[in-house]
Protein backbone atom coordinates (compact mmCIF):
# COMPACT_ATOMS: atom_id res chain seq x y z
CA UNK A 1 0.00 0.00 0.00
CA UNK A 2 1.34 3.69 -0.96
CA UNK A 3 1.59 5.73 1.86
CA UNK A 4 0.43 9.51 1.89
CA UNK A 5 3.36 11.37 2.19
CA UNK A 6 2.25 14.94 1.09
CA UNK A 7 3.42 17.47 3.81
CA UNK A 8 -0.07 18.74 4.96
CA UNK A 9 -0.54 22.21 4.63
CA UNK A 10 -3.77 24.73 6.02
CA UNK A 11 -6.64 25.51 4.15
CA UNK A 12 -6.52 29.17 2.66
CA UNK A 13 -8.87 30.62 4.62
CA UNK A 14 -6.33 30.07 7.49
CA UNK A 15 -2.82 31.75 8.57
CA UNK A 16 -0.99 28.79 9.33
CA UNK A 17 -1.89 25.08 10.51
CA UNK A 18 -1.84 26.06 14.40
CA UNK A 19 -4.37 28.42 13.82
CA UNK A 20 -6.36 25.58 11.69
CA UNK A 21 -5.85 23.14 14.44
CA UNK A 22 -7.11 26.14 17.32
CA UNK A 23 -10.29 26.77 14.81
CA UNK A 24 -11.26 22.89 14.58
CA UNK A 25 -10.47 22.43 18.54
CA UNK A 26 -12.64 25.17 19.75
CA UNK A 27 -15.47 24.25 17.49
CA UNK A 28 -15.52 20.59 18.93
CA UNK A 29 -15.39 22.10 22.13
CA UNK A 30 -18.75 24.08 21.12
CA UNK A 31 -20.54 21.11 19.96
CA UNK A 32 -19.21 19.51 23.30
CA UNK A 33 -20.80 22.34 25.52
CA UNK A 34 -24.17 21.25 23.44
CA UNK A 35 -23.73 18.12 24.78
CA UNK A 36 -23.46 19.20 28.50
CA UNK A 37 -27.00 21.15 27.80
CA UNK A 38 -28.00 17.72 26.92
CA UNK A 39 -26.13 15.46 29.68
CA UNK A 40 -26.98 18.82 32.30
CA UNK A 41 -30.50 18.38 31.52
CA UNK A 42 -30.53 14.66 32.87
CA UNK A 43 -28.45 15.64 35.90
CA UNK A 44 -30.54 18.15 36.96
CA UNK A 45 -33.61 15.82 36.56
CA UNK A 46 -31.97 13.58 38.52
CA UNK A 47 -31.29 15.83 41.50
CA UNK A 48 -34.95 17.33 41.65
CA UNK A 49 -36.37 13.63 41.64
CA UNK A 50 -33.57 12.28 44.35
CA UNK A 51 -34.03 15.44 46.25
CA UNK A 52 -37.73 14.12 46.42
CA UNK A 53 -37.72 10.87 46.63
CA UNK A 54 -34.55 10.38 48.68
CA UNK A 55 -35.16 7.34 50.58
CA UNK A 56 -36.47 5.37 47.07
CA UNK A 57 -33.35 6.48 44.89
CA UNK A 58 -30.83 5.55 47.83
CA UNK A 59 -32.90 1.64 47.57
CA UNK A 60 -32.55 1.87 44.20
CA UNK A 61 -28.99 3.04 44.07
CA UNK A 62 -27.92 -0.04 46.57
CA UNK A 63 -29.72 -2.53 43.96
CA UNK A 64 -26.32 -1.81 41.49
CA UNK A 65 -22.85 -3.63 41.37
CA UNK A 66 -19.97 -1.37 42.66
CA UNK A 67 -17.81 -3.63 41.86
CA UNK A 68 -18.78 -3.52 37.88
CA UNK A 69 -19.16 0.06 38.87
CA UNK A 70 -15.86 0.87 39.72
CA UNK A 71 -14.47 -1.60 36.86
CA UNK A 72 -15.77 0.39 34.52
CA UNK A 73 -14.45 3.69 35.55
CA UNK A 74 -10.75 2.41 35.44
CA UNK A 75 -11.58 0.94 32.44
CA UNK A 76 -13.06 4.15 30.74
CA UNK A 77 -10.09 6.06 32.28
CA UNK A 78 -7.63 3.63 30.80
CA UNK A 79 -9.16 3.99 27.80
CA UNK A 80 -9.44 8.26 27.97
CA UNK A 81 -5.20 7.33 29.01
CA UNK A 82 -4.50 4.99 25.46
CA UNK A 83 -6.75 8.05 23.43
CA UNK A 84 -4.39 10.79 24.68
CA UNK A 85 -1.64 8.81 23.47
CA UNK A 86 -3.21 8.38 20.25
CA UNK A 87 -3.38 11.73 19.62
CA UNK A 88 0.83 12.15 20.98
CA UNK A 89 1.69 9.70 18.50
CA UNK A 90 -0.32 11.23 15.75
CA UNK A 91 1.53 14.54 16.69
CA UNK A 92 4.72 12.69 16.39
CA UNK A 93 4.10 11.58 12.95
CA UNK A 94 4.41 7.44 14.64
CA UNK A 95 2.08 5.59 11.84
CA UNK A 96 2.06 2.32 13.73
CA UNK A 97 1.85 3.82 16.91
CA UNK A 98 -0.69 6.12 16.21
CA UNK A 99 -3.01 2.81 15.02
CA UNK A 100 -2.11 0.58 17.95
CA UNK A 101 -3.35 3.29 20.69
CA UNK A 102 -6.54 3.82 18.50
CA UNK A 103 -7.05 0.25 18.67
CA UNK A 104 -6.56 -0.09 22.26
CA UNK A 105 -8.84 2.22 23.28
CA UNK A 106 -11.47 0.39 20.85
CA UNK A 107 -10.49 -2.81 23.02
CA UNK A 108 -11.49 -0.86 25.87
CA UNK A 109 -14.08 1.14 24.86
CA UNK A 110 -15.76 -2.25 23.70
CA UNK A 111 -14.87 -3.85 27.14
CA UNK A 112 -16.55 -0.62 28.71
CA UNK A 113 -19.71 -2.05 26.59
CA UNK A 114 -19.20 -6.05 27.30
CA UNK A 115 -19.42 -5.35 31.22
CA UNK A 116 -22.41 -2.57 31.04
CA UNK A 117 -24.11 -4.98 28.99
CA UNK A 118 -23.74 -8.58 30.00
CA UNK A 119 -22.87 -8.45 33.64
CA UNK A 120 -25.10 -5.36 34.77
CA UNK A 121 -28.14 -4.83 32.10
CA UNK A 122 -28.99 -8.63 31.13
CA UNK A 123 -29.35 -9.45 34.89
CA UNK A 124 -31.03 -6.36 35.22
CA UNK A 125 -33.45 -7.36 32.90
CA UNK A 126 -33.91 -10.65 34.69
CA UNK A 127 -34.55 -9.28 38.14
CA UNK A 128 -37.39 -6.95 36.12
CA UNK A 129 -36.44 -3.76 36.92
CA UNK A 130 -36.54 -2.32 33.91
CA UNK A 131 -39.21 0.45 33.71
CA UNK A 132 -42.31 -0.58 31.41
CA UNK A 133 -45.98 -1.06 31.46
CA UNK A 134 -45.59 -3.84 33.82
CA UNK A 135 -43.19 -3.30 36.13
CA UNK A 136 -42.32 -6.46 37.79
CA UNK A 137 -39.43 -6.37 39.64
CA UNK A 138 -38.14 -9.69 41.37
CA UNK A 139 -39.12 -11.16 44.80
CA UNK A 140 -35.26 -10.07 46.25
CA UNK A 141 -35.74 -6.42 44.92
CA UNK A 142 -38.95 -6.48 46.26
CA UNK A 143 -37.75 -7.31 49.81
CA UNK A 144 -35.07 -5.17 49.54
CA UNK A 145 -36.93 -2.36 49.31
CA UNK A 146 -39.39 -3.32 51.79
CA UNK A 147 -35.83 -3.51 54.22
CA UNK A 148 -35.74 0.02 53.33
CA UNK A 149 -37.15 2.41 56.10
CA UNK A 150 -39.54 5.21 53.69
CA UNK A 151 -38.87 3.51 50.50
CA UNK A 152 -41.63 2.95 48.03
CA UNK A 153 -41.22 0.61 44.96
CA UNK A 154 -43.01 2.70 42.47
CA UNK A 155 -40.06 5.74 42.97
CA UNK A 156 -37.66 2.98 42.91
CA UNK A 157 -38.84 2.23 39.42
CA UNK A 158 -38.36 6.36 38.99
CA UNK A 159 -34.71 5.42 40.06
CA UNK A 160 -34.43 3.04 37.47
CA UNK A 161 -35.77 5.33 34.48
CA UNK A 162 -33.06 7.65 35.35
CA UNK A 163 -30.28 4.86 35.63
CA UNK A 164 -31.20 3.20 32.83
CA UNK A 165 -31.88 6.27 30.24
CA UNK A 166 -28.53 7.91 31.48
CA UNK A 167 -26.44 4.87 31.04
CA UNK A 168 -27.80 4.21 28.04
CA UNK A 169 -27.41 7.39 26.49
CA UNK A 170 -23.83 7.23 28.02
CA UNK A 171 -23.64 4.30 25.75
CA UNK A 172 -24.83 5.25 22.44
CA UNK A 173 -22.19 7.88 22.81
CA UNK A 174 -19.70 5.24 23.21
CA UNK A 175 -21.13 3.46 20.21
CA UNK A 176 -20.62 6.94 18.22
CA UNK A 177 -17.18 6.96 19.43
CA UNK A 178 -16.33 3.27 18.52
CA UNK A 179 -17.62 4.45 14.99
CA UNK A 180 -15.52 7.79 15.24
CA UNK A 181 -12.68 5.04 16.59
CA UNK A 182 -12.87 2.75 13.06
CA UNK A 183 -12.93 6.25 10.82
CA UNK A 184 -9.32 7.02 12.27
CA UNK A 185 -8.18 3.55 12.38
CA UNK A 186 -9.14 3.27 8.42
CA UNK A 187 -7.87 6.76 7.99
CA UNK A 188 -4.17 6.08 9.77
CA UNK A 189 -3.53 3.26 7.80
CA UNK A 190 -3.17 5.54 4.73
CA UNK A 191 -0.90 7.43 6.75
CA UNK A 192 -2.78 10.53 6.27
CA UNK A 193 -2.96 11.59 9.99
CA UNK A 194 0.31 11.38 10.54
CA UNK A 195 2.06 13.79 7.65
CA UNK A 196 1.35 16.99 10.03
CA UNK A 197 -2.73 17.06 9.56
CA UNK A 198 -3.51 15.15 13.58
CA UNK A 199 -6.56 17.44 13.62
CA UNK A 200 -8.90 14.61 13.46
CA UNK A 201 -7.19 12.80 16.22
CA UNK A 202 -7.00 15.34 18.32
CA UNK A 203 -11.05 16.42 18.21
CA UNK A 204 -11.96 12.71 17.96
CA UNK A 205 -9.66 12.60 21.42
CA UNK A 206 -11.61 15.51 22.80
CA UNK A 207 -15.20 13.67 21.83
CA UNK A 208 -14.25 10.38 23.92
CA UNK A 209 -12.67 12.37 26.82
CA UNK A 210 -15.84 14.12 27.08
CA UNK A 211 -18.11 10.64 27.15
CA UNK A 212 -15.42 9.47 29.91
CA UNK A 213 -16.08 12.69 31.73
CA UNK A 214 -20.16 11.96 31.68
CA UNK A 215 -19.06 8.59 33.13
CA UNK A 216 -16.81 10.22 35.97
CA UNK A 217 -20.04 11.93 37.39
CA UNK A 218 -22.62 8.97 36.34
CA UNK A 219 -20.55 6.71 38.36
CA UNK A 220 -20.67 8.63 41.96
CA UNK A 221 -24.44 10.08 41.56
CA UNK A 222 -25.85 6.20 40.49
CA UNK A 223 -23.53 3.92 42.33
CA UNK A 224 -22.00 5.42 44.92
CA UNK A 225 -24.23 8.25 46.71
CA UNK A 226 -26.89 5.66 47.73
CA UNK A 227 -24.41 4.74 50.99
CA UNK A 228 -22.67 1.61 51.02
CA UNK A 229 -22.31 1.14 55.10
CA UNK B 1 -3.75 24.24 20.80
CA UNK B 2 -0.62 24.47 19.26
CA UNK B 3 1.32 21.05 18.71
CA UNK B 4 3.11 20.66 21.63
CA UNK B 5 3.84 17.34 22.90
CA UNK B 6 3.65 16.32 26.32
CA UNK B 7 5.93 13.69 27.79
CA UNK B 8 3.79 10.32 28.21
CA UNK B 9 5.08 10.16 31.66
CA UNK B 10 3.36 13.35 32.38
CA UNK B 11 -0.18 11.31 31.02
CA UNK B 12 0.78 8.25 33.30
CA UNK B 13 1.09 10.38 35.97
CA UNK B 14 -2.46 11.51 35.23
CA UNK B 15 -4.14 8.45 34.77
CA UNK B 16 -2.19 6.88 37.97
CA UNK B 17 -3.88 9.94 39.60
CA UNK B 18 -7.52 9.50 38.42
CA UNK B 19 -7.15 5.62 39.29
CA UNK B 20 -6.18 6.22 43.14
CA UNK B 21 -8.74 9.11 42.71
CA UNK B 22 -11.47 6.19 41.67
CA UNK B 23 -10.20 3.81 44.39
CA UNK B 24 -10.59 6.79 47.03
CA UNK B 25 -14.50 7.73 45.78
CA UNK B 26 -15.58 3.90 46.17
CA UNK B 27 -14.11 3.49 49.43
CA UNK B 28 -15.36 6.93 50.85
CA UNK B 29 -18.70 5.24 49.70
CA UNK B 30 -18.32 2.61 52.58
CA UNK B 31 -18.09 5.27 54.61
CA UNK B 32 -21.04 6.90 56.66
CA UNK B 33 -20.19 10.57 56.86
CA UNK B 34 -24.10 11.33 56.37
CA UNK B 35 -24.73 14.43 53.82
CA UNK B 36 -21.05 14.44 53.34
CA UNK B 37 -20.84 11.30 51.34
CA UNK B 38 -22.58 13.32 48.43
CA UNK B 39 -20.07 16.40 48.69
CA UNK B 40 -16.72 14.24 48.89
CA UNK B 41 -18.02 12.11 45.66
CA UNK B 42 -18.91 15.14 43.73
CA UNK B 43 -15.82 17.27 44.56
CA UNK B 44 -13.53 13.96 43.70
CA UNK B 45 -15.76 13.62 40.59
CA UNK B 46 -14.84 17.28 39.57
CA UNK B 47 -11.21 17.01 40.68
CA UNK B 48 -11.22 14.09 38.10
CA UNK B 49 -13.14 16.40 35.51
CA UNK B 50 -10.71 18.86 35.77
CA UNK B 51 -7.39 16.31 35.33
CA UNK B 52 -8.90 15.20 32.23
CA UNK B 53 -9.92 18.57 30.65
CA UNK B 54 -6.68 20.45 31.20
CA UNK B 55 -4.18 17.75 30.18
CA UNK B 56 -5.75 14.78 28.16
CA UNK B 57 -8.47 17.22 26.83
CA UNK B 58 -5.12 19.76 26.52
CA UNK B 59 -6.96 22.36 27.97
CA UNK B 60 -3.97 23.69 29.57
CA UNK B 61 -1.93 24.12 26.64
CA UNK B 62 -5.66 25.69 25.00
CA UNK B 63 -5.82 29.57 23.57
CA UNK B 64 -7.83 31.54 26.01
CA UNK B 65 -10.98 31.87 23.59
CA UNK B 66 -11.43 28.14 23.84
CA UNK B 67 -10.80 28.28 28.02
CA UNK B 68 -13.79 31.02 28.27
CA UNK B 69 -15.76 29.10 26.23
CA UNK B 70 -15.77 26.10 28.29
CA UNK B 71 -16.33 28.07 31.29
CA UNK B 72 -18.83 29.72 29.62
CA UNK B 73 -20.68 26.37 29.05
CA UNK B 74 -19.97 24.93 33.10
CA UNK B 75 -21.21 28.28 34.15
CA UNK B 76 -24.35 27.91 31.56
CA UNK B 77 -24.79 24.40 33.70
CA UNK B 78 -24.55 26.04 36.93
CA UNK B 79 -27.56 28.39 36.00
CA UNK B 80 -29.57 25.12 34.56
CA UNK B 81 -29.01 23.46 38.19
CA UNK B 82 -28.65 25.67 40.72
CA UNK B 83 -31.66 27.85 39.57
CA UNK B 84 -33.78 24.91 39.00
CA UNK B 85 -32.98 23.43 43.10
CA UNK B 86 -33.48 26.90 44.23
CA UNK B 87 -37.10 26.76 43.12
CA UNK B 88 -37.29 23.10 44.06
CA UNK B 89 -35.79 22.41 47.14
CA UNK B 90 -37.51 25.70 48.85
CA UNK B 91 -41.23 24.93 47.66
CA UNK B 92 -42.10 24.25 51.77
CA UNK B 93 -40.60 27.44 53.17
CA UNK B 94 -43.40 30.17 53.13
CA UNK B 95 -46.78 28.70 53.90
CA UNK B 96 -49.83 28.85 51.50
CA UNK B 97 -51.91 31.66 52.60
CA UNK B 98 -54.98 30.16 54.72
CA UNK B 99 -58.55 31.44 53.95
CA UNK B 100 -57.37 31.96 50.26
CA UNK B 101 -60.55 29.96 48.73
CA UNK B 102 -63.04 32.17 50.97
CA UNK B 103 -61.65 35.83 50.30
CA UNK B 104 -64.44 36.13 48.05
CA UNK B 105 -66.87 36.28 50.85
CA UNK B 106 -64.63 37.96 53.37
CA UNK B 107 -64.13 41.11 50.94
CA UNK B 108 -67.65 41.89 51.43
CA UNK B 109 -68.05 45.53 52.41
Amino acid sequence: MKLATTEFTHAHQFDDNAQQLDAASLGMWVFLLTEIMFFGGLFCGYAVYRSQYLPSFEAGSRLLDITFGATNTAVLLASSFTMALAVRAAMMRHRKALMTFVALTMLLGLAFLGIKFFLEWVPDWRDGVVPGLHWAPSVEVVQHVARHSGAVLARVEMFYVFYFFMTGMHALHMVVGLGIMTYLLLKARTGALTCGHFAPVEVSGLYWHFVDIIWIFLFPLLYLIGGRY
Amino acid sequence: MSAHVVPVKTYAAIFATLLGLTALTTGVAFIDLGPLNTVAALTIAVVKMLLVALFFMHLRESPRLTKVVVIAGLFWLLLLISLTLADNLTRGWTPVPSGWQSGATQSQP
